[in-house]
This record gives structure tokens, sequence and C-alpha cells, in this order.
């Protein structure tokens, strides 16, 4: 499904990502985690070209992501993508943050779309907040709205860029349980996430980044258990530590 | 308010700056009635803002409103054709194509760096000169004027015989105005978060559309009381149209104190117009502010 080959990039002089190689099979949940400034959300946004990549080879779907990409708005299409300040369109109510991408996008008529996005708002457990604007709703319920913006694309791949480190602490449960539902559907799923809780639940394969680079790439429970490198054993010691 | 600002002690500095205000006026009074031999003929004013009509027996505007409604049926249509010119100027300014940047920049340096005037007299020569010869619209407006349905014509652009000018003197207006609502469109469109913009892209929407929908929504809200204000700027601006000879409150006033003599007379009658103009639109304006504030976004 995405299948990315030695990918390189540079933010000015900084090298944010340095020869990166990953695949990920169509239904696979990976879970990339890290220090901060370590590359992951870069390599995310790299997928649907939010950043430009410098070099390597970047493939999602079989169609290689780069400058002569035609038609880079038929590939995001399959892509959805989940931020962690939410970014919902606060001068729409709910409802039409959730249908302006099938109306406008998919030329869907008004009715289905409407009828869609019910549908994925109760799949994220608030139906009764359509007519609201995002700014009525709380952290965790925004969240969800996001998220539901994305599915209602109905996507192949849904990326997930720290989507619980913007929220208050009682709030992240709802969001973290909306995505575990959303795993069990058989969605192809990326997730940079310090949720190590939700990782060790969902997650198929483990990525560890440092400095731009993969360090480590693993199945959870040897991840989790017996890292391999140095690096990745401090970095689960500090975060599993409490 | 007012209440407060009367139970408010005075102090004696306010009365020294008060006396010192009475005495100037009252100087300027003598010399103009005692010395210059002055004499006021406030009492011809009305005729020349609306005149008894003995054909159809009812009140007509007269010069000066006839000139207050060209005012403002320039600025209304001057400012609508900056608003469009503004808006596409402001997306070209932040648009990320550099040969679109810098033609958007150009057109601003240029427009912000040369006078108004002489701005005015290049394009208006230009379009009056060529453009409105080229496209025949003399001849279209004086067969509208014979028209039967001329009324609806005059309601919005006055005397259909001076529409070649009138149009040059919007267009020119309008080129003019558009360089700073432009700038404001720009900050505006700044203003929108870069997430907003990711999101938009995020869910495959064209260029068109994440302005459309997401940006410019947004830019608006935030712009609009900057923009209703430019728009009393160009109500003021439009003063100097009357120099190409477009019949607006100014040129109707120049020709009235020239014809009439009564110099002092005119100029405060239009003075106050304007006056009234201004302040009654930026009152109206500061009133639909606080009431779209009481409306939660």
């Amino acid at each position: 499904m995405i299948e990315i080959r030695g990918l390189g990039m540079y933010f000015g002089k900084f090298q944010a990502l340095s020869n990166v190689s990953l695949s990920v099979e169509a239904g696979e949940k990976v879970v990339i985690c890290g220090p901060s400034g370590s590359g992951k959300s870069t390599l995310i946004r790299c997928i649907n070209r939010l950043e430009e990549h410098s070099s390597g080879q970047l493939f999602v779907d079989g169609v290689e992501i780069g400058e002569e990409t035609r038609n880079i708005r038929n590939v995001r299409m399959e892509i959805g993508m989940v931020f962690q300040q939410f970014n919902l369109f606060p001068h729409l109510t709910v409802l039409d943050n959730l249908t302006v991408g099938p109306v406008r996008v998919r030329k869907m008529s008004r009715r289905d779309a409407e009828r869609r996005a019910r549908k994925y708002l109760q799949r994220v457990h608030i139906p009764e907040q359509a007519d609201k604007y995002p700014s009525q709703l709380s952290g965790g319920q925004q969240q969800r709205v996001a998220i539901a913006r994305s599915l209602c694309m109905e996507p192949k791949i849904m990326l997930f860029d720290e989507p619980t480190s913007a929220l208050d602490p009682e709030m992240i449960n709802e969001v973290l349980d909306v995505m575990v539902e959303l795993a069990s559907t058989g969605m192809t799923m990326i997730c940079v996430t310090h949720e190590m809780g939700f990782a060790r639940k969902v997650a198929d394969k483990m990525v560890f980044m440092e400095e731009g680079e993969i360090i480590e790439t693993a199945p959870p429970e040897e991840f989790f258990n017996h890292p391999r490198s140095k690096r990745c054993q401090m970095f689960l010691d500090k975060v599993l530590e409490h | 308010m007012w209440t407060r600002f009367f139970t408010r002690k005075v102090h004696w500095a306010d009365i020294i700056v008060v006396a010192v205000l009475v005495l100037f006026f009252g100087y300027i009074w003598i010399q103009i009635d005692g010395k210059l031999n002055y004499k006021w003929q406030w009492e011809r004013i009305p005729t020349y803002l609306f005149r008894y009509d003995e054909d159809s027996e009812r009140w007509v505007a007269n010069v000066l409103i006839q000139g207050l409604l060209t005012t403002i049926r320039i600025s209304i249509f001057a400012s609508l054709l900056a608003i469009v010119l503004g808006v596409i100027l402001g997306m070209a300014r932040t648009a990320k194509n550099l040969t679109v940047r810098m033609l958007a920049r150009t057109y601003l340096e240029l427009l912000r760096n040369i006078p108004p005037l002489v701005i005015i007299f290049i394009f208006f020569f230009f379009l009056s000169e060529q453009v409105v010869t080229a496209l025949n619209i003399e001849s279209w407006a004086y067969a509208v004027s014979r028209s039967e349905n001329v009324a609806i014509w005059e309601f919005f652009f006055g005397d259909m015989r001076r529409f070649p000018s009138l149009i040059s003197g919007v267009i020119v207006l309008a080129l003019f105005e558009s360089a700073f609502v432009g700038e404001i469109v720009r900050s505006g469109i700044e203003s929108v978060s870069k997430g907003q913009r990711e999101a938009a892209q995020s869910l495959a929407m064209r260029w068109r559309d994440e302005m459309q929908i997401v940006v410019l929504p947004q830019a608006f809200r935030k712009i609009l009381p900057p923009l209703a204000n430019q728009f009393i700027v160009l109500i003021k601006d439009s003063a100097i149209i009357s120099l190409v000879s477009v019949q607006d409150l100014t040129l109707r006033a120049v020709e009235l104190a020239n014809s009439t003599r009564m110099l002092f007379e005119t100029w405060i009658t239009v003075a106050v117009l304007y006056f009234v103009l201004c302040f009654g639109l930026s009152m109206l304006f500061r009133w639909l502010e606080n009431r779209a504030k009481l409306v939660p976004d």
C-alpha cells in the first residue's frame, strides 16, 4: 500500500529525514514513536505531500509521489489525515465540516453526503453534535469530528499526527477508543503517537525514529520486550516509567 | 457616557483651552466679517440643495445634492470593483507561483509610490481617450439616454450623457484603491492558520475550493472592519476625480462657488455633507461590528 525507499528531506540546512525506508501493507497498523524533532510528523506529512521530500522514492498504492505526480489530489483523496491541532473549519458547523469534502471533492449530492456524515458521526459517538460549531465542543469531541471528517472521504489509508497530544488527559481515551474501533475495521493506519498502551493494543508494526532516521522496526511484542537498539531501550524506559 | 462627562470636574486648564479657542475663532470671524467685508448669503444655500420644479410641480435635487448622489454612486461602484480587484491582488500576493507574486508586487508598488493625482491623470486620459472611445461607450450611453427605460439606468448611473466620464472615474478610483484593499486582503489571508490550509489540502480540495470555502470566509471575517474603513477613505479620495471633470460633489461645489461667489457657504456646506456621509457610515459600521460580536462564531 505504501512503499518508502531511502527518503531524505531538508528544512533549509537541517536534515529532517535521512534514508528512511518503510513499507506498509494494506490493513496494516503502524505506530511511529520517538523523541520530539525526530522526523515522525515530517515522515507522515510526506506521504500526502504536505511536505516535499528531496531524495528517495515514495509510492502510495502504486503511484509515485513527487514533482511529477500529475494529480496529487487523486492520491490525497485516498489518504485521510488527522492533525494534532484538529484543524476543523471554525466557520462551518460540524455537519458542514464533514460534508464539504464529499460534496466538493467527490462531487456527491448534499443528501448523500449528509447521510454519510451522520453515519460517521455515529461511528465516533457524537451524532447529537451535528449542528454545533467546533468551538462549542470539547477538545476530545473536536478530534473525533476531525476523524469523522477524514473518514467521510472513505480513504484507504488514515494518517494520525499525534492526535492526542493537544488534549486534556481525561479526553485522551475517548479519542483512542475511536481509533481502536477504526483499527478493527481493517483500515490501513499510520499513527505518530506516544500512547504506548494504544500501540500495544493495535500495532502490527512499531517504528522508532531518532534524528530523522528509523532506528528500529519490529512487531510490538519484540519492540516492547526486547528492543535491539540501546537508544530505543532508553526511550521506552522514559515513556513507560509511570 | 455623557453624564460621566459632565459630572467630571472641569479643570482650570480646560477653561483656558476653551477661552483660547473662542478667542481664535472670534478673531477669524471678525477678520472675515469686518475686514474682508464678506456678505454672508446662507439663505441661498438651500435652493442649491433642492429646488422646486415648476413643470413637474415637485421638489428635485439641485447641483449640490446631485453632486452628492454622484459621489455616492461612484464610491459604491468603485468599492465593488476595488474589492474584486483587491481580492485577486491579495490572492496573487500570497500565491505560490513566483511570477504571479512578482506581478502583484509590481502593480502594488507602482500604485503606492506614485501620487494618486498623477495616477488618475494617466489612467483617466488613457481610459477616456482610448478605451472609452474604442468601446464606443459614448454613443451607447447617448442611445440609452434617449431610450424608454432611461429611468432605471439613471437611478444607477445618474445622467446617462455623463456616463463615459462616470465610468472612467469609477475605474480609475477602483484601480487606485485596489492596491490598499489588496494589502488588507493579503493580511486577512495570512491570518488564516497554516493548519486550515493543510486540512483543506489533505481533503484533496482544489486550490479554488480551498480559497473559496476555507480561507476567504475566515479572512473576510477578520478584515471586515478595515475594509469598511477603506470604503470611507475611498469616499474622501473620490473628491480628486473632480479634477478630471467627473461631476461629483467637489466639482459641483467648485462650479457653484465660482458662479455665485458664495465661497464660504458653499465649501462649509460641502464639508458638512461629506462629514455627515462619512461619519454616519463609520457609526453604522461600528454598530454593525458590535452587533456581530454578540453572535458567537
